[in-house]
């Protein structure tokens, strides 16, 4: 799943600074399950949003519209009249929503209210780990299912590097030596 | 044993239940501040609501000092439905320090915008 995070509502702000109405775009496949750009979250910035601007003394309009699926141009095309009757949308989704809403409305400003980061996995309730940065030349069964381009902090391909204490890496102790979890992993994969 | 008058009491199921939207809205409108009472930590009927409530709020009181209406006007507290005389005290804190605050800016801001129609003759 694509993980996001929300921009605050000050960057959001000053994106749609010059905009007195304006259309907030939800995407309710990844980014609602990372709880960062669904239907919940677009009212939350919308709220943020529309209190910041009006003790700003310049009120914002704000509609709000969250679609199935922003990466298809199936569920992008019903927001044609809501686009033609805003000055520029703001999209929840990931980074590739944002662009497909761009290149649908050439007319229209369309601008990012999150942070895309990454392919990952939930490990508990609002946490998500990275497991892959998308970089075309999957490896995995090389590497009995533990990636080192995305998991290990140097990109070690050929062995670890011998920094890590306790199964965990020289550069964070939260972050488990991608080595180590492939050896652990080599163990009982080898065994049949 | 008195809080003030000036505080609606709004029952919900549990704390969990207050979603952030709810508060906004609250605010947005002009409402001056908030506390939210919940259960002892350790203590929710259904487990574990009000420390979910707890990050919530925090997330929410950073967020308003964000947009510029201040931390200080959201609180949370943990109380058992057999302490009312604490409920009371927390309730006058709120209230201190929200009269020591002033009015929420945005209701403040509403009532310029009404002050500069009436002046420009607008109805």
């Amino acid at each position: 799943m694509i993980v996001a995070s929300a921009k605050s509502v000050t960057e959001i702000k000053q994106l749609i600074d010059r905009h007195q109405k304006v259309l907030f775009v939800g995407c309710g496949t990844c980014v609602t399950v990372c709880l960062a750009g669904g239907e919940r979250e677009v009212g939350i910035a919308g709220y943020g949003v529309r209190m910041a601007r009006k003790l700003a003394k310049q009120p914002v309009e704000i509609e709000q519209n969250t679609i199935e699926r922003q990466c298809d141009n199936e569920f992008i095309k019903d927001l044609a009249p809501a686009v033609e009757r805003n000055q520029a949308a703001v999209s929840f989704g990931c980074a590739a929503g944002v662009q497909a809403l761009a290149e649908r409305f050439p007319g229209k400003p369309v601008y990012p209210a999150l942070d895309t980061q990454f392919m990952g996995i939930l490990e508990e309730q609002a946490t998500w780990t990275e497991k892959c940065i998308g970089c075309g030349e999957c490896m995995l069964a090389e590497f009995g299912g533990v990636c080192p381009v995305t998991r290990c902090a140097k990109h070690m391909l050929n062995g670890p590097c011998g920094g890590s204490t306790s199964e965990r890496c020289e550069v964070s102790a939260d972050k488990p030596c991608a080595w180590q979890s492939f050896a652990r992993r080599s163990e009982s994969v080898y065994a049949y | 044993m008195q809080y003030p008058a000036n505080v609606r009491v709004v029952h919900v199921p549990c704390t969990g239940k207050i979603a952030l939207e709810h508060i906004l809205a609250a605010f947005e409108k002009g409402i001056d501040g908030v506390l939210i009472a919940g259960c002892l930590e350790g203590g929710c009927h259904f487990i574990e609501g009000n420390l979910r409530a707890k990050r919530r709020t925090e997330h929410l009181r950073d967020m308003l000092d964000e947009i510029g209406v201040g931390r200080e006007r959201l609180r949370m507290v943990n109380l058992s439905a057999a302490m009312a005389p604490t409920f009371v005290q927390r309730v006058n804190e709120i209230v201190q320090t929200i009269e020591g605050l002033g009015p929420n800016p945005l209701k403040a801001h509403d009532a310029f915008e009404t002050t500069q129609a009436q002046k420009a003759g607008v109805p």
